[in-house]
């Protein structure tokens, strides 16, 4: 086997005069599209590209996870706090495969990435040869991008073209698959960046009809609601937003991704959207009679019932992929636009009066909630700690500041409702696909990528069961990450479904569980458990105090449902409290 | 259900045809016909492809076509909104009970033959598919040996031209 030996050339990273390796191509392209740090899996068909790398340690960090999918997460966050593409490497066939969960997670949160997967030598594909799938036919569905490699000199261009279209216009994941004799094979190098692709308009042109057209509604509006997702933070609308918001004194509710893109304790801050969102801002919904939707896509978690979604308002709907308009809902108003610009030519032409009744509506149901749901819970008196009462400390402990990563279920729903953000773009959570697992190699890739920061990984039991072999790579790369698990020894939300709507049938979701802080301990990280009310508020400050690592397990009630609730199928005017 | 033409002018890159099938498979959505060839511009496909689909769906399924990287557009028509023609070829045994009566039929039906061996000839038609049918079933007398027939293609009546659409991609 060659080594693909890093060439000492005085060119600097765009060109070398000798030809060099595919391998050493690749890894230049990477620096050249400003990445420094990235996650995999070594194995067979991609071990050119990880010896290419063995020279450049300065230039590019390298973590190893312990699973693909935990790369993958630990990218994913990586990306979403970076504000950069996440960079991946795994071999071929399975560790190729083992990604699959992760491209299909970014592709549904929209997440910049470029996964690059090993594959046999181009002579060996469509024979069935060892450790050979087919990833271009696997992965074409969740991915915004993907291309197969079969010769050296095709690096430069295609990773050039990968980057450009992960981190364009509406982003998402790209996978790039080599071949093994491509990474071998040399070839001249030049790197040039991508500035387009013909078939793509990443950005389109704003329409000022269409602005002009919602301005028109939005200054009419008496009992108007905005509804920010996750295109805020994408594109860094979040100053737009509040400029917006002041301006026209319209009340803001957040999507489950769209937490974090405006500050929770603000006065027009009315809380989450969606099933297990707030009160308010769901019965409101469906009272307003203008809803401006800002870069989300009217998940079915958020709209309930579509056909008693909004009916009586007219709906603005601002995104960048035009193939969300008039998807789920049907709109008033499509404004084919990015947020940032969107909100940047409105607020050229928007005004409103603060609307105290309207805002009164809110208050309202926001005190029912908190008397029927919120006391109990944040602030339970029954024996066993509720989930609610963890994150709220958790919440004021850390003034909100954390960058918060949670994995999926009652525990996420909880940290969701609870947690009140205070700085953009510090929530990191599974949403779409709805992955359990995510949240621990999610906190890794976001510490990785903002090593100053507090980062807490809350999970459950079940979940964190799912990827917890990547506490490994916070002991090896000395990751000051906090993990949480709240321990109900179920399945939680399952749980939840079939005590409302399976007659209390609890079909395997009750899990008998190892010791957690023992395994953790195996690991060489320091925890803890609690299960005594008195004990949480110290426990979590020793967990936020103590430097380096720590593991906190929290053993909370079983039989506690994350409520109010949109039953599936119901309108978001049904949302019950009880 | 509605029967929709659907065209799609598309990069000639592996994969895509793919990437666009799929569109219609993850909803569920059969493909009657599927044509693809070199357009009017080169080194761009054009796909033609029937399906029956709710009108609510049409658009977000041509809107999600158009998503793909490596398709410049995508558009959908209803019947009455496109001239469209298939091409069937039909083999069949020579023999002397053909004299006289298949050159009737071939005038009657506006087919031609293309090519006349000792042993078949071969006949061209173009059509609507149902034409094509009938002289499918007008020709089994003489028995048949094969019958391919092309998908679907179509020219739209009303559509600004793709290539004004190219030039405005390009500037």
């Amino acid at each position: 086997m060659e080594i693909a030996a890093k060439i000492k050339n005085t060119n600097g990273m765009t060109k070398t005069i000798e030809k060099i390796s595919g391998a050493e191509i690749l890894v230049r392209s990477l620096i050249q599209e400003d990445v420094d740090t990235m996650f995999g899996y070594i194995g067979g068909a991609i071990m050119p590209v990880y010896d290419a790398l063995y020279d450049y340690q300065d230039e590019m960090k390298q973590y190893m996870s312990r699973h693909e999918q935990g790369a993958m997460h630990s990218a994913q966050a990586y990306a979403r706090i970076s504000k950069k593409p996440g960079v991946c490497f795994t071999t071929s066939g399975p560790g190729a495969t083992n990604v699959i969960t992760g491209l299909a997670d970014a592709y549904l949160d929209s997440t910049p990435m470029v996964v690059i997967t090993g594959q046999v030598a181009s002579g060996l594909l469509g024979t069935d040869a060892f450790q050979e799938t087919n990833m271009v036919g696997l992965s074409m569905p969740v991915t915004k991008w993907n291309f197969q490699i079969t010769r050296a000199d095709e690096i430069a261009e295609v990773l050039a073209k990968a980057f450009y279209i992960a981190r364009s216009g509406r982003p998402g994941p790209v996978l790039i698959d080599i071949t093994k004799d491509a990474q071998i094979a040399l070839a001249d190098y030049e790197y040039k960046k991508c500035e387009g692709v013909r078939s793509y308009q990443p950005v389109p042109k704003v329409n000022q009809s269409e602005i002009e057209a919602a301005a028109a509604i939005i200054n009419g509006a008496k009992k108007p609601l905005l509804l920010a997702g996750q295109g805020i933070s994408l594109s860094g609308a979040e100053k737009e937003l509040m400029e917006f918001v002041e301006k026209t004194q319209v009340p803001v509710a957040c999507t489950l991704l769209g937490l974090s893109s405006f500050p929770t304790d603000h006065p027009l801050y009315v809380g989450m959207l969606g099933m297990h969102g707030n009160y308010g801002p769901n019965m409101n919904t469906n009272e307003c009679d203008v809803l401006i939707a800002v870069g989300m896509r009217f998940d079915d978690r958020v709209t309930g019932d579509t056909a008693k979604y909004a009916k009586q308002a007219k709906i603005i709907h601002i995104d960048i992929d035009r193939s969300e308009h008039n998807k789920n809902i049907i709109v008033d108003v499509p404004v084919l636009a990015d947020a940032k610009q969107a909100l940047t030519e409105l607020n050229k032409l928007v005004s409103g009066q603060e609307k105290a009744e309207w805002m009164k509506s809110f208050k309202d149901y926001y005190q029912l909630e908190f008397d029927k749901v919120i006391k109990k819970q944040a602030y339970a008196d029954k024996e066993n700690i509720n989930m609610a009462e963890v994150i709220r400390l958790l919440s004021e402990q850390t003034n909100g500041e954390a960058i918060l990563c949670t994995d999926v279920g009652q525990h996420q729903m909880t940290s969701a409702r609870y947690y009140e953000f205070k700085r953009p773009n510090t929530q990191i959570t599974s949403g779409g696909l709805g992955t359990m697992g995510f949240g621990l190699p999610a906190a890794i890739g976001a510490q990785i990528a903002d090593m100053d920061a507090t980062v807490v990984s809350v999970s459950g039991d079940g979940g964190f069961q799912m990827t917890l072999q990547e506490l490994a790579v916070i002991k090896q790369y000395n990751l000051p990450v906090k993990t949480i698990v709240l321990n109900n020894s179920f399945l939680g939300m399952v749980r939840q479904w079939q005590d409302l709507f399976f007659e209390q049938r609890f079909s395997n979701t009750q899990l008998e569980n190892p010791d957690f802080v023992k395994i953790v301990d195996g690991y060489g990280i320091k925890g803890k458990r609690v299960s005594r009310r008195e004990d949480l508020d110290a426990a979590i400050k020793e967990m936020l105090e103590t430097p380096g690592a720590f593991f906190l397990e929290v053993v909370v009630e079983t039989e506690c449902n994350v409520m109010p609730m949109i039953a599936p199928g119901a309108a978001v005017s049904d949302m019950r409290l009880e | 259900m509605k029967e929709y033409t659907i065209t799609v002018f598309s990069e000639n890159d592996i994969g895509l045809l793919n990437e666009v099938t799929i569109v219609f498979s993850r909803r569920k959505i059969n493909i009657e016909s599927l044509t693809v060839s070199e357009s009017e511009v080169k080194g761009v496909s054009r796909y033609t492809i029937v399906a029956f689909m709710d009108e609510k769906r049409v658009e977000n399924v041509v809107r999600q076509i158009e998503k793909i990287i490596g398709v410049f557009k995508a558009f959908f028509f209803e019947a009455d909104e496109i001239v469209h023609q298939e091409v069937a070829l039909f083999k069949i045994a020579n023999s002397p009970k053909l004299n006289g009566n298949l050159e009737a039929l071939m005038r009657s039906k506006n087919a031609k033959i293309l090519t006349v061996h000792p042993d078949f000839l071969v006949i061209e038609k173009v059509g609507y598919k149902a034409e094509n049918q009938d002289l499918f079933n007008e020709l089994e007398q003489f028995g048949v040996l094969q019958f391919a027939r092309s998908g679907r293609v179509a020219v739209s009546c009303q559509q600004k031209e793709f290539t004004s659409y190219l030039k405005e991609l390009s500037n």
